[in-house]
């Protein structure tokens, strides 16, 4: 076994699994706000995932010798927290126009889906 | 090393572009100028690449200088140059298409111009990167960014309609970046690396149940990406209410990237074939649902979306196949089918400024008040479906070819699958023509008092209407910008052009799929004459065992 340092800590196991699932939930919603909020707990268990991905140890760069931690998950959940600000930028935009426009803070329904779901229920009903 | 330079500048001439763009919003002409000039030279660099790699090899950097494991790998072989070039030029001609849309519509137009022509390079940058990316955290960066740009363009103009079906495709976007990046942080978790020609080293040596998590996890990721089934629902509903020259980029170039990913992961990572069986049913389930939907819509926008679904489930089954035959035939198909998808959704946006609508219902006489139109639109059309001279029809022969050397029950039902929806494409495409371009006159017109219906029957307010309706749609044909007649001819003449020199095309086609076959080629290349040393050089993270 590998001297990775998290890969026997089940406080972030359990921390990682609880985020997705809640933040899946909230991602299921119509509500811009509740999606929002559930892509960033998804968002913080993906990185947390990928924290958990390197081995862990003393400071990579000031650490002369002994375990260093591995730097690149580092990186790489640096470069993915720049991505996840970004994208929960454009959702709020997205939610706020969408309350400008229709003051509600749900996304509506597809009027061509509505209409084949309409079509499949008078169909039943005919019959 | 001069020709190993072209790589970074594909990825940073459209970059460069979009930060220009962004400091002359307020100056519409300089940036039309920049965004179209930079795509052209994008699209020179691209093509001399192409030239480098299909005749020297292999074409690889290592940005920053960091060698291979540790730094950000780019990495242009046969297939991720083919793909370059075959997506600058259709981004090219729908720039065009674009400018010369707005500049027809003056202010008014539906697209904000400050921002659509950096979002679009921002796009074309991570469609460039995507296809370059000798790694998977790279990779994962590139989608995002040309996610990013399409997030911006498809929700463009911020209308309720615009929201309202941009909004799931956000959000199932954004599920499919989660999966990717969970996925990426499980590969490094088990392996220590995230360069893709060290993975496919260090890939065999994992337990077979850790791999095909792995590769599960990514191809759910492409999966969504490329709109496979069970994956593809948001597709239909989000694409048809963007602005036409963003659809048609969307539906060309970003399932693509999709199915491109996932060519790369399956021969390099993953070249058992584990869950090729699985592949291919979903590939003849994709296939088909997307026909039957297709068939059922009302509005030719998103027939065409439905029919992309469909065809995806073709370039899937060429890697299913798992063989060479099979890939070759997938590339050609990927690339007549970027083109010949943007041909179409150029031709409804043209349809849409005649007739005012694409409703199947509303539409008449197309035929009749533009001969232009009509031959823009039936020549993709029948290359779509695969009609014997085509482009389409040479792809689909590959494909049979490769399920019939596969061998296996499967195959022979996919292939059959394949059949079936290649005719029912036909049928759609036929009853789109037959209905818009061939039929003299809709059942209700709308005309004299507003909001007035007129049905046949009223017979003189009905002529008047006919008549009015008719000439209303030459005028409306004849106004037609020019700039955006000759985009759209200039992509369907590329597609014939993939019929008439079709031969050499899929000879390099053949060749990117040889190049494929020969993993140690990718990594020889990637890792330089020391291969050996290069990946015993890393520290190895044990797999987190059993």
């Amino acid at each position: 076994m590998n001297p990775n340092a998290l890969d026997s800590n089940v406080t972030i196991a359990v921390i990682i699994g609880v985020s997705f699932a809640c933040g899946v939930y909230l991602l299921m919603s119509k509500n811009l706000i509740r999606v929002l909020l559930g892509f960033l707990l998804v968002g913080h268990g993906t990185n947390l995932l990928l924290l958990s991905s390197g081995r862990g140890g003393i400071a990579p760069i000031a650490g002369s010798d002994g375990d260093l931690a591995d730097p690149l998950p580092q990186a790489l959940i640096l470069t993915s927290i720049v991505i996840t600000l970004a994208v929960v930028t454009f959702l709020l935009a997205m939610a706020y126009r969408n309350y400008r426009l229709t003051r509600e803070t749900e996304v509506a329904d597809d009027p061509d889906d509505a209409a084949v779901a309409h079509r499949g229920e008078t169909v039943g009903g005919g019959e | 090393m001069t020709a190993a330079a072209l790589l970074p500048t594909a990825v940073m001439l459209p970059m460069a572009g979009a930060a220009l763009t962004l400091i002359l919003g307020k100056r519409p002409k300089a940036q039309r100028i920049v965004s179209v000039s930079v795509l052209i030279l994008q699209l020179v660099v691209e093509i001399s690449m192409l030239l480098a790699v299909d005749a020297n090899g292999t074409l690889v950097v290592q940005v920053g200088g960091w060698s291979a494991p540790f730094g950000i790998t780019l990495v242009a072989d046969r297939l991720a140059t083919l793909m370059l070039v075959v997506s600058t030029t259709v981004t090219l001609a729908v720039l065009i298409y674009a400018i010369s849309a707005d500049h027809a519509d003056g202010e008014e137009t539906d697209t904000p111009v400050t921002i659509f022509h950096p979002a679009f390079l921002i796009l074309a940058t991570g469609v460039s990167n995507a296809f370059l990316a000798g790694d998977l955290f790279n990779l994962f960066v590139s989608f995002e960014i040309l996610l990013t740009a399409s997030y911006v363009l498809i929700t463009s103009g911020g209308t309720m309609e615009r929201l309202r079906d941009g909004a799931p495709y956000v959000v199932v976007s954004l599920l499919s970046s989660i999966i990717f990046l969970s996925g990426i942080a499980l590969v490094y978790t088990a392996t220590g690396t995230v360069n893709l020609a060290d993975l496919a080293g260090k890939m065999a040596a994992l337990p077979v149940g850790i791999v095909l998590v792995l590769q599960a996890m990514l191809l759910v990721a492409f999966g969504v990406k490329a709109a496979i089934w069970p994956m593809q629902q948001w597709l239909p509903d989000s694409y048809p209410t963007a602005p036409a020259p963003v659809t048609a980029v969307f539906a060309g170039l970003l399932t693509k990237v999709g199915v491109y990913a996932i060519i790369r992961v399956q021969t390099l990572l993953f070249p058992g074939g584990n869950f090729d069986d699985l592949l291919m049913i979903i590939a003849a389930i994709t296939m088909v649902i997307g026909i039957l939907g297709a068939l059922a819509q009302a509005g030719i926008k998103r027939m065409l979306s439905f029919t992309l679904v469909s065809h995806i489930g073709y370039m899937l089954f060429g890697v299913a196949a798992h063989n060479e035959i099979g890939l070759a035939a997938s590339i050609f198909y990927v690339m007549h089918h970027i083109l010949v998808q943007t041909a179409l959704f150029l031709a409804a946006g043209l349809i849409e400024r005649v007739a005012g609508t694409t409703q199947l219902s509303r539409l008449s006489g197309l035929a009749a008040a533009s001969p232009l139109l009509a031959v823009l639109f039936f020549v993709p059309a029948m290359n779509l479906a695969g009609v014997p001279p085509f482009s389409g029809f040479l792809g689909k022969v590959g494909l049979f070819e490769a399920g019939v050397e596969n061998g296996s029950a499967v195959a022979y039902v996919v292939v059959g699958a394949g059949a079936l929806t290649s005719l029912l494409t036909l049928y759609t495409i036929l009853r789109v023509w037959g209905r818009a371009f061939w039929r003299p006159d809709p059942e209700v017109l709308e005309g004299g008092a507003p909001g007035e219906r007129i049905r046949p029957g009223q017979d003189k307010k009905w002529f008047a209407a006919t008549q009015a309706r008719r000439t209303a749609l030459r005028t409306a044909a004849a106004r037609l910008p020019l700039g955006m007649l000759v985009a759209t001819t200039f992509v369907v003449a590329v597609t014939l052009v993939l019929t008439v020199v079709g031969g050499p095309i899929y000879g390099v086609a053949e060749r990117a799929a040889e190049n494929l076959g020969d993993r140690n080629g990718y990594i020889t290349a990637v890792f330089g004459a020391d291969a050996s040393s290069g990946t015993g050089g890393l520290q190895v993270t044990e797999g987190a065992g059993p």
